[in-house]
């Protein structure tokens, strides 16, 4: 897999200042994506996964988050030293967000194919009619009749909205998609339509992916690669083979132990016990010793470092060896 | 025996605008005591509004309800507030389901104070109790909801449901704004509780993992009605509705290794608004023929398994 890295995210590192305390929101997480690549990340709310995504569009609220260290290298260029001027040109042009709740990401008193011109024409320099134009097959690209261009959010549902919000995002051929939850709000059915549309558009245009989900089985059905976060640090990172078939951090185990499956007939589902650690006063070593069934003292003194595995699988775990799990 | 809850062509429409929304319409089924009923369908299919109905959060339009064999249908104010103590509901949104300005112990004993007899230390005892056997800590007793994660609100939503100690408890999403690790915890607990205090359950869902694994029995609701009906194992194994066969295939598998092949429906659910006689998944089935039209009959095609489509034969011999 000899691919173009299109992103790199290097030791970042994200905090929130509030009044009177200071939250651990992302503590040192390297990533990489490769061109045309799909990479889940994974974890459960408070992880600090929507954080990391606004990190790279650079849309933290801007009094209390702060990129503390690292860098964020985007076509080879540190995003993170951008001026505001220079990132308007990236953001919705080279990387465009699908956000969660597409109720709330449209805004109610414009028509939807007008807030698909605006987002062409703010990029491109095309005429008003041009921009209409594209939005239009924009819209028909996500399965929504051209007809509908002068209607509001409103008369659409759940599932149309996020095809609008989806085909706002796709509308300037960007080379890199941050769809967090993106069918999270939307029932299974709604879900597998547009995860199937999502798929067929990607390999189309060659879009890179970073898929923010807590839902493990839309991972094994669109991600080529998995990165598990938990408590602000990559606890595991792997191609969604290493991660289904050779999991290795306890975590990782734990989310997968604590999923119903469908094909089992056991009394009991196993959880992970208690809760994540609060992110103002996370713990000296592993910050997942509390919680882990592993756990030995020294977790507890020094946190681990990441251990690679399997060429590509790295784990960030004391216990894990080399070798398959 | 008879079946703890019955319930004989339930139907709650509501008046709109634009005529009337069939929200429950024309359901049927009994639930034995000990046992949980899940009931599956997507956004807007009625499966909330028939939890509430059958608490008389909303009335009824027309049916019967039996509680014990007891025609509760239509009850008397005061009769109501006793049927409450046998009858509880836990909701979605630990978040929103709870009173900001309550803390632990007082929600918790709400319950108490409204039903009376008791003394203010017997009250706050049983309070710890629950607070116990939900698993929340003591030293949550004067904390506030937004002080604590959505786990620990949703035991609160659990503990204010077993005040009373009632027979059978709507849970209404309970799980579904909960994290994986603690969706589970709370799962164990609920079924920890059934276990222990022979409790039943309407646990409604759009979650098909989590309704197979707790249900005994399971409903697919589709547009008011119910489209389906098995027990958990047969419905997963051998769904016969076409609405159902494309619902379990649109489950993401937990798995890389067998992609199994999905139905992609087309398009959405239509309206509730005045609904035609006929099926209603009609204009997003494959296999819709003529003979759709006509009102469809629920038909029993294996002991205890129904299904609402009279094509039901013809498409499972494909």
């Amino acid at each position: 897999m000899a691919k173009e890295i299109l992103l790199a995210i290097r030791n970042l590192v994200v905090k929130y200042h509030t009044d009177d305390a200071v939250i651990h929101a992302v503590n040192n997480v390297n990533l990489a994506v490769k061109k045309g690549e799909t990479i889940g990340l994974v974890g459960e709310t408070g992880a600090g996964k929507t954080t990391i995504a606004r990190s790279i569009l650079r849309i933290l609220p801007p009094h209390t988050a702060k990129i503390v260290s690292g860098e964020i290298l985007f076509s080879g260029r540190d995003i993170t030293k951008l001026s505001e001027k220079e990132m308007c040109k990236i953001r919705g042009n080279k990387i465009a967000m699908i956000f969660q709740d597409p109720m709330t990401a449209l805004n109610p008193i414009e028509t939807v194919g007008f807030q698909i011109a605006e987002a062409i024409q703010l990029h491109n320099r095309i005429s008003r009619s041009e921009a209409e134009r594209r939005a239009c097959n924009m819209l028909e690209m996500v399965g929504i009749p051209m007809e509908r261009y002068s209607e509001y959010p409103h008369q659409f549902s759940g599932g149309m909205k996020q095809r609008v919000v989806i085909a706002m995002a796709l509308s300037c051929n960007p080379e890199l998609i941050l769809a967090d939850e993106p069918t999270t709000a939307l029932d299974v059915t709604i879900q597998a339509q547009v995860l199937a549309m999502m798929q067929s558009l990607k390999k189309r245009l060659g879009t890179s992916v970073v898929l923010i989900t807590h839902d493990l089985g839309v991972v094994a059905n669109t991600c080529n690669s998995v990165a598990v976060v938990y408590a602000g640090e990559i606890v595991e990172y792997g191609t969604v083979e290493h991660i289904f078939d050779f999991a290795s951090h306890p975590y990782t185990l734990g989310l997968f132990g604590s999923l119903p499956k469908l094909d089992s007939r056991e009394r009991r589902l196993k959880p992970i016990k208690g809760l994540m650690p609060d992110p103002t006063a996370l713990p000296q070593g592993c910050r997942f010793y509390d919680r882990c069934p592993e756990a030995v003292r020294k977790c507890s003194q020094t946190a681990p470092g990441e251990v690679e595995i399997a060429p590509g699988h790295l784990v960030k775990c004391i216990k894990a060896k080399g070798g398959a799990a | 025996m008879t079946p703890l809850l019955e319930v004989r062509n339930l139907k709650k429409y509501f008046k709109t605008r634009a005529g009337l929304l069939h929200a429950v319409d024309g359901v049927y089924f009994s639930l034995d005591k000990g046992k949980t009923l899940g009931v599956v369908g997507e956004s807007g299919c009625g499966k909330t509004t028939l939890g509430r109905t059958l608490l008389h959060l909303t009335e009824p339009t027309d049916g019967q309800i039996f509680f014990e064999g007891r025609d509760i249908t239509n009850p008397a104010k005061k009769d109501l507030r006793r049927l409450r103590e046998d009858m509880q509901i836990i909701f979605q949104d630990p978040y929103s389901s709870l009173n900001p300005r309550m803390s632990v112990s007082e929600a918790i004993m709400e319950p108490l104070i409204l039903r009376g007899g008791m003394s203010k230390s017997e009250m706050l005892d049983r309070t710890r109790q629950l607070m116990d056997t939900v698993g929340i800590a003591a030293r949550f007793e004067n904390s506030y909801p937004h002080e604590l994660d959505g786990g620990r609100r949703q035991r609160i939503g659990i503990a204010r449901a077993l005040a009373l100690e009632p027979k059978f408890i709507v849970c209404d999403e309970p799980v579904s704004a909960l994290d994986v690790s603690i969706q589970a915890q709370t799962i164990n607990l609920m079924l920890d509780l059934q276990e222990e205090r022979g409790l039943t359950y309407m646990f409604v869902t759009h979650d098909l993992s989590v309704v197979k694994y707790i249900s005994d029995e399971i409903m697919v609701m589709y547009l008011g009605q119910v489209v389906e009906k098995a027990p958990a194992d047969e419905l997963f194994c051998n769904p016969r509705h076409p609405y159902s066969k494309a619902l379990l295939s649109a489950i993401p598998v937990l798995s890389i290794h067998n992609k199994k092949e999905r139905i992609l429906l087309r398009g959405e659910i239509t309206s509730p608004v005045n609904p035609k006689p006929g099926c209603r998944f009609m204009a997003r089935c494959d296999y819709a023929r003529k003979e759709c039209n006509r009102p469809q009959k629920l038909e029993e095609c294996s002991p205890g398994h129904f299904v609402l489509c009279c094509r039901y034969q013809e498409i499972t011999d494909k």
